[in-house]
């Protein structure tokens, strides 16, 4: 790990720039062409967004059709923790709850992921020996994204080796505007290197982009620079996860695939905290981006308390009357 | 001959500190004891209900820790406020329950007079329920009565303010909150006290007022795991047997509805103060 913050080590590691794919092969090539293709790309008419959300968002779906929303959700919960007070302890009991998110009830499904800090990737990666369930740890001196490359490669190396099956990392949303985007691809590529055969997730922090025209430019620059999965935001930032930033992040992965034929997948993040959120981006997801996406490998809630209320739910839908925050746990 | 338009009231809910429309949409037509038309109501549904339970339990922490004497002079000044709406609250009641107004005004005297009564409970409650216990071994022991939690309340269906007031305030003066489904057929003094909570300094959730049917929505709140006692007194006698049964699925404390409507103007003593506490016992070293 010393090794890569020698200095003699930095400057030989200019990464050698992956095969562009194929019809985007000129974008990258300078930060003009860059900038030439995304300002190129169609503006988002964000009256028409918000009215789009609006009206998907008031579809009523019930009962049976209920039940298989909040399954589905459940299975797509990145269960998350990133506190300064997290402990392996915390991180236990988490991985624990993700495994059996309802000890009542053992048909519940088990969640998609833990999300924790890089330097307890390693004791989730244990609590969650024998399952399923992915580890996601985040990096690249997360939320802010303010280090040097070095620095972020190492934390990226190091959530990697601590045993993260995929890495949530952040762009640097100073750079993004201030128009150097060569440089935030080249940083995404770099990373999306270092995690070796982790997937990798790129958070673009909407809250800070502020328009919905730049996510839509962010979006595609994550998906240039070979990234798994596009996510919204640290949750540290408000405001986080909203509807009209989500339909632009999937009609961007839709456009990509019928472009270049790579799936890459949508995780809101932040201020999901209610099923019925939820069961609104699950509409947005199959009305925007089609119903391929409705699986926990193409996209994810990134929440911790949205869990609580998707167990509520479930276990009235069982019981047909209504549950309390006494019967799930707090955290 | 006054020729000025009528402003026709059609009354919402008091759920949190707000008035919100039934998430239904639903209303119906309140009339006075005669039948002529009143106002509109609001009539709640089930998920007005789950929405009051989660304003109350989110109101239970701040309104169950303040101190006894903060509590006492928060309701005190409710009843302030419903001096000052009197003239309101005797009308309401007069062509409600078709008393003159007399006796009318002898029930809102009455409805005020018990509020201020059940105020100053609240910081006596510790000294007449609780105590020092006498124990075998070297320990000060103290039994302190707690509030309960989240009270469900089947309001009277007949007394619309003066019996609505005689179950609601030991609630709240023992450091409950309060989910109230109202007199059916008589909702407005209901209605018109929800004002009154809204402008004196009751904080938000602590009381949630639905107008509607206790038979329709009382089920959804006996069964509720996250309601701690409920208060039958205005369930519709038939359904009361079958209300504790749901009730007792979750453990709650349950008052069962009187075999007929009391006389609300005898003096309560304590019987309403205590099913909505608990006995806390704390054992202390007495050292040397």
């Amino acid at each position: 790990m010393t090794s890569v913050l020698d200095p003699g080590a930095l400057s030989a590691q200019a990464p050698p720039r992956p095969e562009p794919l194929a019809p985007f092969a000129d974008v990258t090539r300078s930060d003009a062409a860059v900038r030439a293709f995304l300002h190129g790309l169609p503006g988002v008419d964000q009256v028409g967004a918000e009215a789009r959300v609006a009206v998907l968002g008031s579809r009523s779906i019930k009962t049976t059709a209920k039940a298989w929303a909040i399954d589905t959700a459940i299975s797509m919960v990145d269960l998350t923790t990133l506190e300064g007070a997290d402990t392996p302890g915390k991180v236990r009991s988490l991985a624990a709850k993700a495994r059996r998110p309802d000890p009542g009830d053992p048909t519940t499904p088990p969640v998609a992921a833990v999300c924790v800090y890089g330097d307890l990737a390693s004791v989730a990666k244990q609590a969650l020996e024998g399952t399923a369930i992915k580890v996601a740890a985040v990096a690249t001196a997360f939320p802010s994204g303010r280090a040097s490359r070095a620095v972020k490669l190492a934390d990226v190396r190091d959530a990697v080796a601590g045993g993260a099956d995929e890495i949530d990392m952040v762009i640097d949303r100073g750079a993004f505007l201030a128009g150097r985007h060569l440089d935030v691809y080249d940083e995404i590529v770099a990373v999306k290197e270092a995690c070796g055969d982790a997937h990798l997730k790129v958070i673009l922090e909407t809250g800070e982009l502020v328009t919905l025209d730049a996510v839509r430019r962010a979006s595609w620059l994550a998906m240039l620079a070979g990234g798994d999965f596009i996510k919204t935001s640290t949750g540290k930032v408000s405001p986080a996860a909203t509807l009209p930033v989500c339909l632009v992040m999937m009609e961007a992965v839709r456009d990509f695939r019928a472009v270049t034929g790579r799936q890459v997948g949508v995780k809101p993040a932040g201020g999901i905290r209610t099923t019925k959120d939820a069961v609104k981006h699950l509409v947005l997801v199959n009305e925007v981006a089609g119903p391929d996406w409705l699986s926990p490998d193409w996209f994810r809630f990134g929440a911790s308390s949205l869990l609580n209320d998707l167990l509520l739910q479930r276990q009235k839908l069982r019981t047909g009357h209504y549950s309390g925050p006494d019967h799930v746990t707090i955290d | 001959m006054n020729d000025r338009l009528a402003v026709r009231k059609t009354y919402k809910l008091y759920v949190n500190g707000a008035f919100p429309r039934s998430e239904s949409g639903r209303t119906y037509e309140v009339t006075d004891a005669k039948g002529h038309f009143l106002a509109n109501a609001a009539r709640a549904s089930r998920k007005d209900a789950r929405d009051a339970v989660v304003a109350a339990r989110g109101a239970f922490a701040k309104w169950s820790a303040a101190t006894a004497y903060n509590r006492g002079q928060v309701l005190y000044r409710v009843a302030e406020v419903m001096e000052g709406r009197h003239v309101q609250f005797c009308e309401e009641v007069a062509a409600g329950e078709g008393l003159s107004q007399s006796r009318a005004r002898a029930a809102v005297d009455a409805a005020i007079d018990r509020w201020v009564w059940y105020a100053g409970w609240t910081d006596k409650l510790g000294a007449v329920l609780g105590g020092a216990n006498p124990v075998a071994g070297p320990y000060f022991d103290f039994s302190l009565p707690e509030p309960t939690g989240v009270v469900a309340v089947l309001a009277p269906q007949r007394s619309s303010l003066l019996g609505l007031v005689s179950v609601l305030a030991p609630v709240l003066a023992g450091g409950n909150t309060a989910v109230v489904v109202t007199s059916h057929q008589r909702p407005l003094p209901a209605v018109t006290l929800g004002e009154v909570l809204a402008t004196s300094d009751v904080p938000a959730g602590v009381v949630n007022l639905l107008t509607g049917d206790a038979g329709e929505i009382g089920p959804w709140l006996a069964e509720h795991d996250d309601v701690d006692a409920v208060d039958l007194t205005g369930a519709p006698a038939a359904r009361a047997l079958e209300l504790e049964r749901q009730a007792a699925g979750s453990i709650k404390r349950v008052v069962r509805p009187p075999a007929e409507e009391p006389d609300w103007a005898a003096d309560p003593g304590l019987s309403r103060l205590t099913p909505f506490l608990e006995t806390k016992t704390v054992w202390h070293p007495m050292g040397l």
